[in-house]
């Protein structure tokens, strides 16, 4: 009976919690976000949800939007497409939201998209594939930069070494799939050619097989690894246990000192597209990014005691590119709030500058989105000239 | 009440009002919504309950068939210009025969081993959805075009309420037949003794494979409606997870008891639900809860409770 009795008082404790919300609720603006908090994709939704929360704070502490205070409704998919799809219906028919933020992945949103097209609300993805705003969907944005600016970002900087032959290995989670199909669009216009392509398993612990028979192929110039989490450290050991000389270019996947600090000296020289947040202190003091993002690396570091991810960044920049829009409509309304989300001009986020238009909801260029950079004495250099 | 429960008008009739009735107390496409899905998953819940709670053999590999189903439904008017009904119904037929070829060996495997043999074929079915990218569109999922019944765009919660819930009770009618048929009772025997009933002339391994193709019927049937109702499907519909929860719905509704499929599945669809004002702590809640019943209702929700008020008979 024991259990019982604390049951009903975690219980009451939770209604009385739940009342509470309900009581404040009047006169503020609404805003869900659905994220994988929990679950495979964690690592994504964890810092969203934490830097969705600071700022929400730190907004409505300053007064708030259009003189209303911002509430933040945060539900956890845990990567469940299903489970997104029904936190997007109770976002529109129960919390009546004016606008959402999310979710991680690219499958959950695949899966809330026709809820927000059909209820006429704005949403802004914090998932990476092109597909979510290629072809444009009326009420479907996005911030963090596809797959396929990573590649042409890539090839771009392979070309100024005057290398057109490459060879690719891929992880075969959602993230290194849909960069590989991506790098193989953007090779045919751009003239490199992929001379071959092997791929690994998201837990394989061993890619010397792969890479040997890369090796072997005659004509290879340089080897790009789309790829996600341990996956590409082990490629990079790998690389340079079988002395593979060739240029080794690593995704957008693994910006994290996490990786510098899995692969050890084997990523010396190792060159990837990064965005703005990662080297927030090594950017020149020109850069008009520069004062936003190392405001955002600190404040973020300072509150929660982690280091910064570019994923948090996404977070950051779908809430404030929905402020502005909600401060340029003078109104919370879902439809003027769309209208002028869409209207985003100049305005500098953490994933680059975002300039929006109807026929571009992400609006982010190459230039703007990803630097090149390369791994020296274990840590982030910037590539001159990218 | 056990008298109530066990016969057969009864209990339909009681689905039949529970169906019409529950949508006076919603109030939004949102609880349309989690009543649809609490059909769908119960629909899968009844046939692996066949199979756990009657036959008694344990499958940690159902949500594989819930992924053929969802896939069929998304492959075939995709690359086939099937109509969606017919996937489905393919879809089903082709559950039936990998159960029927996967189930031929695995089922001469007893306890643990039959266990981890379908678990591992759970595991498969995800590895093949999420690896064949051109056919499945990888780990990112693919759209699911909408269903179209004699011209009828079927679209909306509260229209895939209704369809729920009536293939739900077209479901639960068969199983409850199959459970009172002589079928059912040669199954029961298997369960309480697999050498007692072949000593009785029961063909052991063919009801076996019987019953597990009929539950792979229902996961595939149920893993269509998920993926026309949702609309988009992604490889975690076969997951090892999936099977794990609608193992769970099965043992918290109550084994051997068609009811208890409903149970089980309407309070692990709406609790998470409830659950999200606890915010950081709302898996560990769940946890908890299921932990509750599990000591408390020990033999599961329905059964528990109905032996509860007829304490005479216990």
């Amino acid at each position: 009976m024991r259990a019982l009795q604390h049951i009903a008082m975690a219980a009451g404790v939770g209604l009385a919690a739940l009342v509470g919300m309900g009581h404040q609720a009047s006169a503020q603006i609404k805003i869900g976000a659905v994220l994988s908090v929990t679950g495979p994709a964690s690592f994504l939704g964890d810092p969203e949800k934490k830097t969705l929360q600071i700022y929400v704070d730190e907004i409505n502490a300053k007064g708030g939007v259009n003189g209303q205070k911002l509430e933040l409704v945060v539900y956890d998919d845990a990567a469940n497409s299903n489970s997104a799809r029904t936190f997007a219906t109770r976002l529109v028919e129960q919390d009546k939201v004016v606008a959402v933020i999310g979710p991680s992945t690219t499958g959950s949103t695949m899966a809330m998209i026709p809820v927000f097209e059909d209820a006429h609300i704005p949403l802004i993805s914090l998932a990476g594939a092109v597909q979510i705003i290629e072809p444009v969907r009326k009420w479907v944005f996005k911030t963090p930069a596809t797959d396929t600016m990573a590649c042409e970002k890539i090839f771009a900087d392979l070309k100024s070494r005057k290398l057109t032959q490459v060879a690719l290995i891929s992880g075969t989670d959602a993230f290194g799939k849909s960069m590989s199909v991506e790098c193989h669009k953007v090779a045919s216009k751009v003239g490199v050619r992929i001379m071959t392509e092997e791929t690994y398993g998201p837990r394989d612990s061993d890619m010397t097989p792969q890479l040997t028979k890369i090796r072997d192929t005659p004509g290879v110039q340089a080897v790009i690894n789309p790829g996600f989490g341990q996956g590409p450290a082990i490629v990079t050991r790998n690389y340079r246990q079988l002395g593979i000389k060739l240029p080794l270019y690593q995704s957008h996947g693994v910006c994290s000192k996490q990786y510098i600090k899995l692969a050890g000296e084997a990523a010396e020289g190792v060159r990837l597209p990064c965005s703005s947040l990662v080297i927030a202190d090594k950017l020149p003091a020109s850069d008009p990014q520069k004062p936003v993002v190392v405001d955002y690396a600190r404040t973020f570091q300072q509150k929660t005691g982690q280091a910064v991810a570019t994923f948090g960044g996404h977070a950051y920049d779908a809430l404030m590119i929905l402020v502005d829009a909600m401060k340029r409509a003078k109104s919370s309304d879902p439809a003027k709030v769309r209208d002028e989300i869409e209207k985003t001009k100049g305005f500098i986020g953490a994933d680059g500058v975002v300039n929006m238009s109807p026929s571009d909801h992400l609006g982010l260029s190459v230039s703007s989105a990803f630097h090149m950079l390369e791994i020296k004495h274990g840590d982030w250099t910037l590539v001159p000239g990218t | 009440m056990q008298r109530v429960l066990d016969s057969r008008i009864w209990p339909l009739a009681a689905l039949a009002v529970i169906v019409v009735i529950a949508p006076l107390f919603f109030s939004s496409l949102y609880d349309y919504r989690i009543g649809a899905l609490v059909f769908i998953f119960a629909l899968a819940v009844v046939g692996l309950n066949l199979l756990m709670g009657f036959a008694g053999q344990v499958s940690l590999g159902h949500a594989g068939f819930l992924g053929i189903g969802a896939y069929a439904v998304a492959i075939g008017p995709t690359y086939f210009a099937l109509p969606a009904w017919f996937s489905l119904l393919v879809g089903a037929v082709l559950s039936g025969i990998v159960a029927f070829l996967v189930g031929r060996p695995i089922l001469k495997l007893k306890g643990h081993y039959l266990a981890v043999a379908t678990l591992g074929f759970g595991v498969l079915v995800a590895i093949v959805l999420t690896n064949e990218a051109d056919w499945t569109g990888g780990p990112d999922g693919m759209n699911v075009a909408h269903l179209m019944l004699f011209g009828w765009k079927v679209h909306g919660s509260d229209t895939w309420y209704w369809l729920a819930g009536a293939t739900f009770i077209v479901g639960f009618v068969l199983a409850a037949n199959l459970v009172d048929s002589p079928s059912g009772r040669a199954l029961q025997a298997i369960h309480d003794s697999e050498t007692a009933a072949r000593m009785l002339g029961i063909d052991v391994a063919r009801k076996k494979l019987t019953i597990f193709i009929v539950s792979a019927i229902y996961a595939s049937v149920a893993g269509s409606y998920l993926a026309l109702f949702d609309g988009h499907i992604t490889p975690d519909v076969a997951g090892f997870l999936r099977s794990i929860e609608l193992v769970a719905m099965v043992v918290l509704g109550g084994m051997g008891s068609v009811f208890g499929a409903l149970v089980g599945a309407a309070v692990l669809v709406v609790l998470p639900q409830a659950l999200t004002v606890f915010h950081d702590y709302e898996q560990a809640t769940l946890g908890l809860i299921i932990m509750v019943f599990m000591i408390f209702l020990r033999r599961g929700i329905v059964p528990s409770l109905s032996a509860a008020f007829s304490g005479w008979r216990r």
